[in-house]
Parts: C-alpha cells; structure tokens; sequence
C-alpha cells in the first residue's frame, strides 16, 4: 500500500504540478505557485517543436518495435532450427547484449561508430563520415542499439514458448498432414498468441519510453533537438530550462497516448474473447 | 517384399535427410555469424579496455591488441571511493531484488487467487503504472524525498526502485501464480495445511522460476539507474552508485574511451554473472510466465 502510494502520489503530483506555473522560483520557495488551468498545455500543443517531437517519437518507437520484435521471433524461430552447440552461442550472445546496461550500451555503440577510431567506418569505408550529425543516420544509430539491446527479450521468450508447444500437438498435424505453413498458421500462432500479445504490449511501452539511450547518444538530443524524442523532450524542459510545470504536463500527455494505445489493445483483446 | 518396403522406406528418409541437411547446416552457420554480430559490441568493449591508451585512438582500429595493459582499469579502480560505489550499486540493486520479489509474490498470488471488487482495475493499473515515464517522475519524486529527509541516502534510490518494478514483477508472475492447478490449493487444505503454509512450502518453489525470471529485470534496472542516483544523491558522494562513476570518463567533446570501457566492463560483468546463473530458470520462467 506505501508502495502504490509512492507510485500513485508522484503521478498525482505531477499531474498537479502541469496545472501550475512551476519554474526554479517556486522550487526554492521564493514565489508560490499560480495556478494555471490548462495554460501548459495550451503552450505545449501551439509549440511547434513538440508536434515534430511527437510525430519522430511514434515514428521512433514503431520503428523499434517493428524491429524488434521482427529480429526477435526471427531469430527464436532460428534457434528452433539448429543443433545445441549453435543455439548456446546465440543464446550467451543475446543474452550478454541484455545484460548491458544502457549506458554502456550507448557508450560502446558510439565508440564502434565513432568517426575517427571506430572500426564500423573502417569495415564499410566511410572515412569519417559522422552517424551522429545527420538527424536520421542519428536516430538508425540509436534504433540499432535500442534493437540489440531489447531483441533478447523477445527472442528469449518466444523460444520459450515455441518450446513449450507440446511435441504431441505438432507430432499430431504432421499425421494429418499438415504441411509447414499451416503448422505454423493454425497450430503455432494460435498457441504463442497470448505470449506475442505480452512481448509487443512491453516493446510498445519500453520503445516508446527510450531515454538513456537517445539522452547519451545524442549527447541530449541532438543538434538543436533534432534528435528528441517526447521523453527527452520533457526532461529537458524541466531539468535544462527549469520548466518544471512544462515538462510534467508533456509527461501527463505521453502517460495518456501509452494509455491510449494500451486500451485499444486490450479492447480487441477482449472482443476475440481472451480475458485478462 | 517386406525388405523392400523398408528399404524404400529408408532411402525416402535418406533422400529427406539430404535435403533438409542444407537447410540445417545453413541456419548453423548464420546462427553463429548473427551470434558473433551480437557478441561483437561487448568483444570491442572488453577489448578496448585493455587497450594501451595509443591504440585506442589510433585511426586504424585493430581487432585486436599486442600490448594489453591494465592502465584503464588502474584509472578507474583509481578514482575515489570506486570500490564504495560499486557496493553502493550492489546494496541498492540486491535490497530491490529481495523486497520486490517478496511483495511481488504476495499481491500476484492476491490478485490471481482472490476475486475483489477493482480486481480489473487494479491490474489494469498495474500495466498503466510501467507506462509512466519515469524521467518526469522524478519531478515529484523529489520534493517526496526531501520532505521524507530520505535526499542523500541510499534509501532514496531503493524505494523508488522498488516501486517502479513492482507492476511488471507483480504483471509477470500473474502467469505463474496461474499456472499452479487450484486442485492443489484444496489438496493442501484438505491435508490440513494452513493458508500461510500453502503460500510458503507449496507455492512459492513452483513459483520460484518466474521469480527468478523478474529478479533478472528489477536486478537491472536497479543497477543500470542513473537518472535517480544523479537525481536524489546531490551533495554526498560517499553514497553514489556506478553509473555517475561511469560518467566521470564520459566527456562529450572529448571522451576518455579506455576509462569508459574499463567502467563499462566492470559495470556490465556483475550482470553478467548474475545472468548466467539464472539462465537455465529464466528461459523456462519466460516460458511459464506467458502460458496463461
């Protein structure tokens, strides 16, 4: 109960505080707090830079999580295929690409892409072309990290539940004579559904949250904020230029497209008669 | 006749076995090259590393080294108190594992096993709680902390931590309290266990997977935090955590890769091992988790 209340109070606050003008004066207690209604986020919506943030950032996270979870069942269905000498390899590799933590996740990549003593450039023989100066070879250099770091998620739990899918079942189409596509389409889809429906539900919220990664790759978003994505957007905003009461109201606003999108989700969830 | 029905048999399974060899050689073969791609950021790490400070910068990269030294990792084992915030990182992401686990345990048992008014709420709620941006939060968060006179300590990061964690644990074990049959529970108190017996010697070893499964994530991401160790430990060094070392070395304009690499393997080793001691479980936890 204290542990929702910690959890609960901060998001009531700060949906309380996107209501006030809340700048460094009022921190330090030298001006109180005016309320403002929805005066941030008249500011927010007529900000053109917020509408370009918001449109990169769901381009971003889709992006991601198409990726993702593309390489991820790809590569579970992989594992599926080959002998066990092979399958450990990949599963150390992945597994090792997981444990990373973010921030050094971020620091290697920019080292392999580094413009002077980065290896990549090397091997492709683009002298020293630099990846994070262009807004979108920017943004396919943090995608790429995002996919390496997050694919083993994916790639883990499918292979878990493709092997969990009973020998009986699969053994029992073959007798029917089921040919490989319709094992896949009738017998495996179904039964990996609920676990597809968990892992794109956790991309959709981990991709379209991503910050340390954009944060220290970007060296804070980019060249004049090319490269901010909502989050970012929203830290900067209070943290950098104090706005407190600007970057909470860009938080409420991301909370409720996530919200959003998770709903929806559900919603058809339910109408195909799966219950939560 | 019958020999030859056999016969036939196994040339057909032989001409099979023929074809399909190809297929399985080729899928070998790219599994280790994608394995090799994945493992190669951590290979660059480790190797840059142990780099002399030259090589690195040198803009003729190497795949490997002729001189390894150990300069890097002297700078960084070097710099004040680094021991310190290496066992600060290990206090906060161990107390965050043990306290979220436990409750994790208990409230998805309660909201699988128990029907109550809210119940869809509740879960839903939990699913909403893993969507707050958690960067925005920590806004609120702070003014909560200094008014709880928690700024500066060590508990200032595991609370939040644990809050922050508990909805995907609690989220994910949903799956595996699910799974234990409810026969079972009746069985057990037919037998005349009690209800706190039940949840202890019955349902928490078959539970045990999947909580070693959502250790792994509250582990890491209590280990990886920067944003609240910068945010909450302002002015007493003495209780800062890895990260915030990490980035003593990483300038923007002029970063000081062998110190960051070296920090980065140190970093990412102790995960590392914790992974590969679970794994066997987490793949059966992963498994378990998303069969309800």
């Amino acid at each position: 109960m204290v542990l929702g209340g910690l959890l609960l109070y901060p998001i009531y606050q700060l949906g309380l505080i996107s209501f006030f003008h809340y700048t460094q004066a009022q921190v330090s207690g030298g001006q109180p707090a005016t309320f403002e209604g929805f005066g941030n986020y008249r500011e927010i919506f007529s900000d053109a830079q917020f509408w370009q943030v918001l449109l990169a950032t769901v381009v971003f996270a889709a992006a991601c999580v198409v990726s993702t979870l593309s390489v991820g069942c790809a590569l579970a269905v992989l594992l599926t295929r080959v002998r066990a000498l092979p399958r450990l390899a990949l599963m150390l590799a992945a597994l090792g690409a997981w444990a990373t933590p973010a921030v050094t996740g971020s620091t290697v990549w920019l080292l392999l892409f580094d413009p002077d003593f980065g290896p990549v450039n090397r091997m492709l023989g683009l002298g020293d072309h630099s990846w994070t100066y262009g807004r979108l070879s920017a943004f396919l250099l943090v995608l790429l990290e995002v996919v390496w770091c997050s694919f083993p998620f994916v790639m883990v739990t499918v292979y878990a539940g493709i092997r969990a899918v009973p020998a009986e079942v699969l053994e029992a189409a073959e007798l029917d004579g089921a040919s490989q596509l319709r094992v896949w389409r009738s017998v495996l889809a179904p039964m990996l559904r609920p676990i597809l429906v968990v892992v794109t539900i956790q991309s959709v919220i981990w991709d379209f949250k991503v910050f340390t990664q954009i944060y220290v790759m970007t060296n804070g978003g980019g060249i004049a904020g090319q490269n901010l994505t909502l989050n970012v957007y929203a830290y900067q905003q209070a943290f950098a230029s104090s706005q407190y009461s600007l970057g909470s109201a860009i938080g409420i606003v991301m909370l409720l497209i996530l919200l959003a999108v998770t709903l929806v989700y559900l919603r058809l969830l339910r109408r195909q008669g799966e219950e939560l | 006749m019958y020999g030859n029905v056999v016969q036939a048999g196994r040339g057909v399974r032989g001409v099979r076995r023929f074809v399909r060899r190809p297929w399985r050689l080729a899928a070998e073969v790219s599994a280790l090259l994608i394995a090799a791609v994945v493992a190669f950021p951590l290979y660059w790490m480790v190797l840059s590393a142990f780099k002399p400070a030259g090589e690195i910068e040198s803009t003729e990269p190497r795949p490997w080294t002729s001189a390894p030294s150990l300069d890097s990792f002297r700078r960084v084992f070097g710099q004040q108190e680094f021991g310190r915030y290496f066992l600060n990182s290990l206090v906060v992401a161990c107390s965050v594992v043990i306290v979220s686990a436990l409750i994790a345990f208990l409230a998805a048992t309660a909201v699988t096993r128990f029907r109550f008014r809210f119940r869809t709420t509740l879960l839903i709620m939990f699913l909403m709680a893993q969507m707050v941006p958690v960067e925005a939060l920590t806004i609120p968060l702070f003014f909560l902390m200094r008014d709880f006179g928690q700024l500066n300590t060590l508990g200032a990061l595991i609370l939040p931590h644990i809050a922050f964690s508990l909805p995907f644990a609690i989220w994910m074990l949903r799956g595996f309290v699910k799974a234990v049959p409810e026969a079972l529970e009746e069985a057990a108190y037919i037998d005349g266990a009690s209800r706190s017996r039940f949840l202890w010697q019955i349902l928490f070893p078959l539970v045990f997977p999947g909580l070693v499964a959502t250790s792994v994530f509250s582990f890491i991401s209590a280990w990886n935090d920067f944003l609240f160790a910068k945010s909450f430990i302002i002015s007493d060094t003495s209780q800062s955590t890895l990260p915030m070392a990490l980035l003593v070395f990483y300038k923007p304009d002029d970063p000081d890769w062998g110190g960051v690499m070296a920090a980065s393997t140190v970093m990412t080793i102790p995960v590392l091992v914790f992974f590969v001691l679970v794994q066997r479980r987490l793949v059966s936890g992963l498994g378990g988790a998303v069969k309800d």
